[in-house]
């Protein structure tokens, strides 16, 4: 509830429209990048979002300088960050949500063991039919290195599976493998931001700082990382958005992810920046505590995704 | 600001301005009533097309691709450019007045939200002049009909409702942060009027399957740019996985719709009962059970599809489950009408209308939710005309009933009661030819989406179509209605400007002056 008389409402503003007009000119240049060819619009409307979510964010950086920003406006920061957040765990969710579906249930149909029950394991006649004239031959197995196309089509086969998935090596190969080492990165990332939040609390700039700047590397590492693993998949495991539900998973669930790391990154490097520059302090500190959420958040997205695309296979 | 809102006497430049640029809630309110309003004429011209060539058995008017693009948009259009951005012009408006906030808790972002509309419903509508036509598979975009067979201008429907989404969530995060930040002292969140319950509920929706819906969409970019595989088989893809994310999203969405209509419809009845709203506490938690209940429902809008019949009766008893709340709200607005000293001014008439004709609604959906029986009715008319009893009757009804309920407040001119009774009753009457024989020809086996129908359909037919126009007058009857009111509606300068309505918004003068509660008031 409202305690405080003087909730600061900012006057007119040109940064909303300036910043609908870039998401309007970004929205219309994707799709007629993608239909025709030109990406002009698109980049456009990118340049603009660019300079005025800078544009945006200093000026709110200046008015809480300016001790504009009284605790109620800061609860209100507060409540935009974690309801933003929850907004990513849905997008997360629907792409999980269809992980699931696809392996557990639509892949059990293609093959024609789909189960009567759930306590009874023989295949319903629907699914037997479905696998006998739709997909003969295939069957259901994850990652699944054939596609149902491949099985029923053979050579004619448009969607044509991995050669290589993504798996667990085996654990001979454990040290070698590079989703191990980048789920070492990113948890190591989340302990030490939490260190250097520690240090911020305790007025130790050069802890906050230090540890901070780590983050930021070991974010930009596990970013190298993961470019380094796609470009192997693509040159020499044959895996690519196009292998059928595997690669599209696989690079859709990764890929999303790893376009939220290069944001977390970028948000932390922002507060890097503001760290050395002398902004926060132990009573103010918001612009770098929502990074760490948010920051946090990708990691646990992270730990999900080793498990259930990496591991469990 | 150091002085009042531009107007028109201070020169266009400043007049433009003010509403571009504006961080008013009042300001950003009424852009999206009037942007709102713009779509659901838009909205509703589509649907006369429909209507229109539905007149008579055969072709007449236009080329079914093009019917098939009408009703895609015509759909499109009322839900996401109509009817929600209705209730969030609502919303801003009526919030901050009714916990006595001085503004929305993030203005700037507030005016964001607003100014991306008009370029996602540009982006939308420029797809009809496209080559191959704009969208045409159905507002709810089935794969494959979407994907492998849908025209090229499918690429900036996706771009369109992306942008659309991020404009929801901001909105809905700014109206989830107003109300738990906001309120007056004194305000207890039991002490919040309905609509302020409802609209926080319906926020928090939005949040949670707008980017279900922005996933669902990039799944389809993906599938028809990229090459992969979600909603095709041969990949090892599925096409129900399309129905199952869309469905995810769209069954919170038609609550998303109907919360803030229970919320305006919770407002008015107590007014013009001279009663205070029966069962409050009941009101929200049914209000609750609603929103927990939509999001294990939705395969029951997939019935046909070959789901297990362990599915098909789970889905069917969950979605029976929602009759349960709903019934609580229907008997609370009832049970505030009994003995109570009632008037029926234009907003009553409307929300009385809205209990009886939504309820009307809710048991044709009770009808559907019985999966063996659906087998029968999936994609007929009947659900077409059932889901038009909820979303019109339910939704369309309660958005005017608030226009006319609190448009003295917003411009301190009241409108013409003859004038708004006749309006009224056209609309009511027009509603109920255009819809209701829908159930007939539906139960009798006519499919939607159809460009054409075999004679035993043509009466029916007939009728619906001269009801769809009398209801498109009404709408035009409304419009002159608020316009009238605006320029030549007598002045009314009191606060209260019904006899028996409660709450903070009618402790300020009306019109409500441009800055409300820069101090917060103190709430008993």
């Amino acid at each position: 509830m409202s305690t405080e008389s003087s909730y600061y409402v900012p006057e007119q503003s040109k940064l909303p429209i300036i910043t609908a007009t870039g998401m309007g000119l970004m929205a219309y240049g994707a799709a007629s990048w993608v239909v025709s060819g030109g990406s002009m619009i698109f980049t456009a409307g990118l340049a603009i979002m660019a300079v005025v979510m800078f544009k945006w964010w200093s000026l709110v950086i200046d008015e809480n300088m300016r001790g504009l920003a009284n605790d109620q406006l800061k609860r209100s920061y507060v409540l935009g960050m974690l309801w933003f957040i929850f907004s990513e765990v849905m997008f997360f969710a629907a792409f999980f949500g269809a992980l699931f579906y696809l392996r557990v249930i639509v892949n059990s149909w293609l093959g024609g063991d789909a189960a009567i029950g759930l306590f009874d394991d023989t295949p319903t006649d629907a699914a037997v039919a479905n696998n006998a004239i739709l997909w003969p031959g295939y069957e259901a197995e994850w990652p699944p290195m054939i596609t149902p196309d491949q099985a029923a089509n053979g050579e004619n086969a448009i969607f044509k599976g991995p050669d290589e998935a993504m798996s667990f090596p085996g654990w001979a190969k454990l040290l070698g493998w590079l989703p191990l080492w980048n789920t070492v990165i990113l948890v190591t990332s989340s302990i030490t931001v939490h260190i250097a939040h520690t240090g911020l609390k305790n007025n130790n700039r050069k802890q906050f700082i230090g540890w901070l700047a780590l983050t930021v590397l070991l974010g930009a590492i596990f970013l190298v990382l993961q470019v380094e693993e796609y470009v192997h998949a693509y040159q020499h495991m044959g895996l690519t958005l196009e292998s059928g539900i595997y690669g599209t998973t696989f690079f859709m669930l990764t890929g999303f992810h790893g376009a939220h790391v290069t944001l977390g990154t970028i948000m932390l490097l922002i507060a890097l920046i503001r760290a050395i520059k002398g902004h926060f302090s132990n009573e103010d500190q918001f612009g770098f505590e929502a990074a760490s959420w948010y920051w946090h958040f990708v990691d646990v997205v992270w730990l999900i995704l080793f498990f259930v695309v990496y591991v469990f296979d | 600001m150091a002085h009042g809102p531009a107007t028109l006497a201070d020169g266009w430049r400043a007049y433009i301005s003010r509403w571009v640029f504006t961080t008013n809630h009042k300001d950003i309110g009424t852009l999206y009533l009037w942007f709102s309003f713009a779509m659901f004429l838009m909205g509703g011209a589509f649907a006369m097309v429909i209507r229109a060539e539905l007149f008579q058995p055969g072709m007449q008017l236009i080329r079914p691709e093009f019917f098939n693009q009408m009703t895609t948009m015509h759909g499109l259009v009322m839900v996401f450019g109509a009817i929600m951005p209705a209730f969030v012009g609502l919303a801003n408006w009526m919030i901050p007045l009714m916990i006595g906030a001085p503004d929305m808790a993030l203005p700037r972002m507030n005016n964001l939200s607003f100014w991306i509309l008009p370029f996602a419903f540009a982006i939308l509508t420029s797809t009809l002049f496209m080559e191959g036509g704009g969208p045409n598979f159905g507002w709810t975009f089935y794969a494959p009909l979407s994907t492998t067979y849908a025209p090229e201008s499918v690429n900036f429907f996706i771009f369109a409702i992306h942008i659309m989404g991020a404009s929801s969530i901001m909105g809905s995060i700014n109206i989830i942060a107003t109300v738990m930040n906001m309120r007056a002292p004194g305000m207890t969140y039991m002490k919040m009027p309905l609509f302020v319950w409802t609209w926080v509920i319906t926020a928090f929706l939005l949040v949670a399957v707008m980017p279900v819906l922005a996933g669902a969409v990039t799944m389809m970019l993906m599938d028809i740019n990229f090459g992969t595989s979600f909603f095709d088989a041969a990949g090892g893809g599925d096409p129900v996985l399309f129905q199952h994310v869309f469905w995810f999203f769209g069954h919170p969405e038609v609550y998303i719709i109907i919360l803030p209509a229970f919320g305006v419809v919770s407002q008015i009845i107590p007014t013009f009962s001279r009663k205070p709203l029966f069962g409050y506490s009941s009101m929200v938690y049914a209000t609750a059970a609603i929103a927990f209940l939509s999001f294990v429902v939705w395969a029951h809008h997939m019935f046909t599809v070959g789901m297990p019949i362990a599915g098909e009766l789970y889905f069917m008893y969950a979605t029976m489950l929602i009759a349960v709340p709903t019934g609580v709200k229907v008997f609370n607005w009832i049970t505030t009408m009994y003995k109570g000293s009632l008037t029926f001014e234009t907003p009553m008439l409307f929300s009385i209308a809205f209990v009886i004709l939504f309820t009307f609604g809710g048991f044709t959906g009770l009808m559907l939710s019985i999966a063996a029986a659906d087998m029968q009715y999936h994609d007929t008319y009947f659900v077409v005309a059932h889901f038009h009893y909820v979303m019109v009757a339910g939704a369309v009804f309660s958005g005017t009933a608030a226009i006319y309920y609190w448009l003295p407040k917003w411009c301190g001119k009241m409108y013409n009661e003859t004038m708004g009774q006749v309006q009224f009753w056209v609309a009511f009457i027009g509603f109920n030819i255009a819809f209701m024989p829908q159930h007939f020809l539906g139960l009798a086996g006519m499919p939607r989406r159809y460009a054409d129908y075999g004679l035993q359909f043509a009466d029916w037919n007939m009728v619906s179509s001269i009801g769809a126009f009398i209801y498109g007058g009404a709408q035009i009857m409304l419009l002159y209605n608020v316009i009238a009111t605006i320029r030549n509606g007598k002045p009314t300068t009191e606060e209260k400007t019904w006899e028996g309505a409660e709450g903070l918004e009618w402790t300020v003068p009306s019109p409500a002056p441009y800055h409300t509660f820069a101090k917060p008031p103190e709430f008993k």
